[in-house]
């Protein structure tokens, strides 16, 4: 059962085969069971199994809330869940429990979801490995899988079954590996540079990420305000459609919502791909794609073609700019967003009480590790007033020019661009940490962020199945 | 850009420091010569006229200041700038706190509408410019009433630019001698107000109310065309009288809805602009000029004994009488501007430019606004020289005097005696004993109605005007009598039998044949005398006027 799909178990409860309760222990008890994943920081339990009951309780009546209703979910604990510890996987927020719910989170609710937990993530969302936070890495659930286990046993000889453990990508590395692992149906991630894309492709799930402005921000706790988007994360599209049709629209309280109103969609059960352009960037094409991720490129548009869609090579000129150009804005907002956290309103405070200054200083260190540091520093030194020009003018130039590629090749004809997510495929834990957060992320972003930047939609679907 | 001269005189031992209007603002010819003392109260310095031309002495320098002014407004809104919580005076501590004022992560930004009304409605009073496109930025600094790190405010692009601001200041000793000057104002923006921080020495600690956190500010940026503190004081005192007309802001400065920052630096005419020092806080319109004063001459006074003036920030101890460095700043702050990501670019529309089918919930149309803009105090007192015939340093007064106009709007409603009269009145003795006594209007216990009825007495001779300022004496002393009841009281009715006083005429002129005959010989003391003799008779109930037609024709027959 737990391996179906969002819309067959949601069918399954509305004909009574199985019941809210019983679903939600289903779930309860997987998670205990994958615990060694870490994919989970809070657990929530209680909260649970009463939303479970009470969508019991309206099944019986008849007065099911739609197609969410009884369906466990998860939410990356970035977003800000009332009365239920949300930390970011930051010493900061360490015990912070939020008075209010992130507007998606609120959204599932109403539509009858059951909150399962709040998923691990890099610290404050920073990374592409899911590692960096502060309650421990993620573990990808193919670790575990038969496949891998084959070819580490062929490959290494006496050595410790759990060392070579490969990770789930990031930053919504939890939300992504607890989907997969079955824990749930669907769970929301965030993305600003592909941290929904980048762990849905190693996790082997389907990870969307919305146009900017078309899901509320309001209670996600902000990386990079021009980026970020709330994520999707399921095992099927058509589960990622039921979703975003919950989700999507105008929001007045986030005041960068589209004011347009959103009509509801239903996807096509069969796809006809006749009248579909697809275009290749060649910038792409990168040197370290690994021949894998290259081959299986080059199926999935033989595979189109094959199926009578127009697959041409297109030019995304200003692409090797993006990283950089990325950065910079990226470390820019950090810093300002990360002015709040101070230790005077809520959040980890320091015992320092020799001066304002001293507190801040020591609260700050304290609470934050180095990559949010780093970027923090780096932010200030870019939006300092003899840099601002140089720096933060320029990039935010560039930028305009990396969104104008995309309309550029929209506008040409072509209706959607197939690329890869990552490099390669998931690597083990202990090659992953040979590298810094910084390089990693400047390397594993390079397929996903340029869309950030442009805030057009992007999904994408595991290709081995 | 001009500047006034300042000039030191001395009235008795008291140094004052006064403008002086050398004439048009731009383009002067000869300066005016100005000494500075250096040594206050040197009794051996001869006395010099407030007004006058003086040659600069050998060896002296004349000196200019250059006055420029930040005033913040607190909006009256019900609510805050980006939140919904509630905007009251004095309400307990952090209760007035929403989860995006406390900087809750994942809180976002939403615009008060009323508050961008506010802004468009100030801008057009001032002649501004309406940006019909203007930006949020955010300020970074850290302090503890700031909770999120940073202030969001108009820095780049604000909504309003390029107005000015007409006010009033004397020029003379006479009331009469008023002009009018201009200063610019080179923008007006939408600002967050901060937290407020009260510092608990003895425990060492810092209490934080966020109650103010989040409020609406209009931040008035005045260029520096202002030259001493009067001048500084009377723009201020005509914009919060703006503010209050139009209801944007309270502008009562008391509970911290008006501050007020000065630049201020001095240089030789014609010479470039000195280093200039910003005194900060001025929060009461007797300190303003006070302080602006002070910081000129302490500057005059460094500059003279060969120090420098430092770029700093000062504040103003109201004891001391003088302005102190202010410790806080150290270094230059750079506040790492940044546009507000959480906020698109706020549109404003006219009629001509409005989309068609737009929402009217959710544009705001300027001209719409500009057709409903409340009358300015500019113009009130205009209105109040045509109607009423009065001179412009009166319709002055009555609006700087607050709740007089409407006192003195009252009291015409209900009277028939002449505007001129009116106004004389309420000027003259009903401030003048409102005054003495510290009071209020809204304290007076003279109501408008009493004054009403006791002009109405005046205006039908049934009392003298001497009676008169006995009856309202008695009014002011309100023992809940009319002005009619302390009349009949006191016996103070004119007489209005004319044969009757007639008769005592004739008994005092039969009475004194001396002071007939002088009177014949047209000595004009004499007719007062009898006029006086007269008055005592009839216990001061006859109108002198009248006494003094019935002698003279009684002389001439």
């Amino acid at each position: 059962m737990l391996g179906r799909t969002l819309r067959e178990v949601s069918t399954a409860l509305k004909q009574g085969h199985i019941t809210p309760t019983e679903l939600c222990q289903k779930c309860l008890s997987l998670i205990k069971k994958t615990k060694f994943l870490n994919a989970y920081i809070t657990v929530s339990e209680e909260v649970a199994l009463k939303q479970a009951e009470e969508s019991e309780k309206r099944y019986k009546k008849g007065h099911s809330l739609g197609d969410l209703d009884g369906i466990p979910v998860a939410v990356k604990d970035n977003f800000s869940t009332s009365s239920i510890e949300t930390t970011c996987a930051s010493n900061m927020l360490k015990g912070y429990v939020p008075p209010y719910n992130a507007t998606v989170v609120q959204k599932l609710l109403d539509k009858g979801a059951v909150l399962m937990g709040k998923t691990n993530l890099d610290e404050f969302a920073m990374g592409s490995g899911s590692t960096d936070g502060v309650f421990g890495p993620v573990k990808n659930p193919w670790s575990y899988s038969k496949q891998y286990r084959e070819k580490r046993k062929q490959k290494a000889h006496g050595e410790n079954e759990d060392s070579n453990w490969l990770i789930t990508g990031g930053s919504s590395g939890g939300s992504a590996a607890a989907v997969a692992a079955f824990t749930c149906f669907a769970a929301l991630g965030s993305d600003t540079g592909g941290s929904t894309r980048n762990p849905a492709a190693h996790c082997g799930v389907v990870g969307f990420k919305p146009s900017y402005g078309l899901v509320s921000r309001h209670g996600l706790i902000p990386l990079v305000n021009s980026m970020d988007v709330p994520g999707i994360l399921t095992r099927c599209v058509d589960d990622a459609a039921i979703v975003l049709g919950m989700l999507a629209g105008h929001d007045p309280k986030d005041s960068t919502t589209i004011q347009d109103p959103v009509k509801p969609f239903t996807l096509p059960t069969s796809a006809d791909v006749n009248k579909l352009c697809i275009g290749i960037p060649k910038e792409y094409l990168a040197p370290e794609l690994s021949s894998e991720v290259r081959s299986f490129w080059s199926k999935a548009a033989n595979l189109f073609e094959s199926e009578g869609a127009k697959v041409i090579e297109v030019s995304l000129p200003h692409t090797s700019y993006s990283i950089v150009c990325y950065h910079v804005l990226c470390t820019s907002e950090v810093a300002s967003n990360m002015a709040r956290f101070d230790g005077l309103e809520y959040g980890h405070r320091c015992d320092i009480n020799v001066s304002t200054e001293a507190m801040y200083a020591a609260t700050r260190r304290e609470g934050f590790n180095d990559v949010v540091r780093g970027r923090i520093l780096s932010g200030n030194f870019f939006l300092l007033k003899e840099n601002y020009e140089n720096y933060f003018i320029k990039a935010q130039k560039v930028r305009r020019l990396i969104a104008n590629d995309f309309v550029n090749v929209f506008n040409s004809g072509v209706d959607v661009l197939l690329t890869p997510t990552t490099l390669s495929e998931a690597v083990p834990y202990l090659e992953f940490i040979k590298e810094d957060n910084r390089t990693r992320s400047a390397q594993d972003d390079i397929f996903t962020q340029a869309v950030n930047m442009a805030g057009f939609l992007s999904c994408l679907q595991d290709c081995q199945q | 850009m001009a500047a006034l001269m300042l000039r030191w005189s001395c009235l008795g031992k008291r140094w004052v420091l006064a403008c002086i209007d050398g004439g048009s603002r731009h383009g002067r010819g000869a300066a005016i010569g100005l000494t500075s003392r250096r040594k206050r109260g040197q009794s051996s310095v001869a006395q010099q006229p407030l007004i006058a031309v003086q040659k600069s002495r050998k060896g002296e320098h004349e000196w200019a200041a250059v006055v420029g002014l930040e005033i913040h407004a607190q909006i009256s809104s019900n609510s805050k700038l980006f939140s919904g919580s509630q905007v009251h005076f004095a309400a307990p501590p952090n209760s007035l706190v929403s989860f995006f004022d406390a900087s809750l992560p994942g809180t976002l930004p939403v615009l008060n509408r009323r508050c961008v009304e506010a802004a468009v409605m100030t801008g057009l009073a001032l002649n501004c410019r309406i940006n019909k496109k203007s930006l949020f930025d955010r300020k970074h600094y850290f302090y503890a009433d700031l909770p999120a790190g940073y202030q969001i405010t108009q820095q780049r692009l604000p909504i309003a630019v390029n107005g000015s601001l007409a006010y009033s200041v004397s020029v003379g000793k006479k009331p009469s001698q008023v002009s009018t000057r201009t200063v610019r104002i080179k923008q007006i923006q939408l600002e967050q107000d901060s937290g407020k921080s009260l510092h608990d020495e003895p425990r060492s600690q810092t209490l934080i109310d966020l109650n103010r956190a989040g409020v609406g500010l209009l931040e008035v940026v005045l260029e520096p065309d202002m030259s001493c503190g009067e001048e500084a004081a009377s723009a201020v005192r005509e914009l919060q009288l703006i503010l209050q007309a139009l209801g944007t802001s309270q502008a009562n400065m008391a509970e911290g809805q008006l501050r007020v920052d000065a630049n201020i630096s001095v240089h030789h005419p014609g010479e470039p602009l000195g280093v200039r020092t910003e005194v900060k806080n001025l929060n009461s319109a007797r300190f303003l000029a006070k302080a602006i004063d002070f910081e000129i001459k302490r500057q005059i006074h460094e500059l003279e004994n060969g120090r420098k003036i430092l770029n700093e920030t000062r504040s103003f101890d109201d004891k001391l009488g003088c302005t102190m460095p202010m410790r806080d700043k150290e270094g230059k702050q750079d506040y790492r501007f940044m546009p507000e990501p959480n906020l698109p670019p706020l549109l404003l529309y006219d009629t001509a430019s409005l989309p068609p089918g737009a929402d009217p919930q959710q544009v705001i149309n300027i001209d719409w606004i500009r057709e409903r803009l409340p009358e300015l105090p500019g113009k009130t007192r205009e209105k109040l020289i045509q109607q009423y015939g009065m001179l412009p340093e009166h319709s002055f007064t009555l609006l700087n005097e607050v709740g007089l106009l409407e006192f003195f709007q009252n009291v015409i409603k209900e009277t028939r005696a002449e505007p001129k009269k009116v106004t004389s009145w309420v000027l003259n003795i009903f401030l003048g004993f409102l005054k003495q006594q510290n009071l209020a209007v809204n304290e007076s216990p003279v109501t408008p109605s009493a004054l009403a009825e006791l002009l109405n007495l005046l205006d039908r001779k049934a009392i003298s005007s001497s009676a008169a300022r006995q009856v309202f004496e008695e009014l002011w002393q309100s023992k809940g009598k009319t002005p009619s009841q302390i009349v009949s009281e006191k016996k103070l009715e004119l007489m209005q039998d004319q044969e009757a006083l007639e008769r005592v005429c004739h008994t005092v002129m039969e009475g004194h044949p001396q002071v007939v005959m002088d009177m014949k010989r047209g000595n004009p003391r004499a007719i007062n005398k009898l006029i006086g003799l007269v008055r005592k008779a009839t216990l001061s109930r006859a109108d002198p006027t009248v006494i003094k037609e019935i002698l003279e024709r009684k002389l001439s027959s």
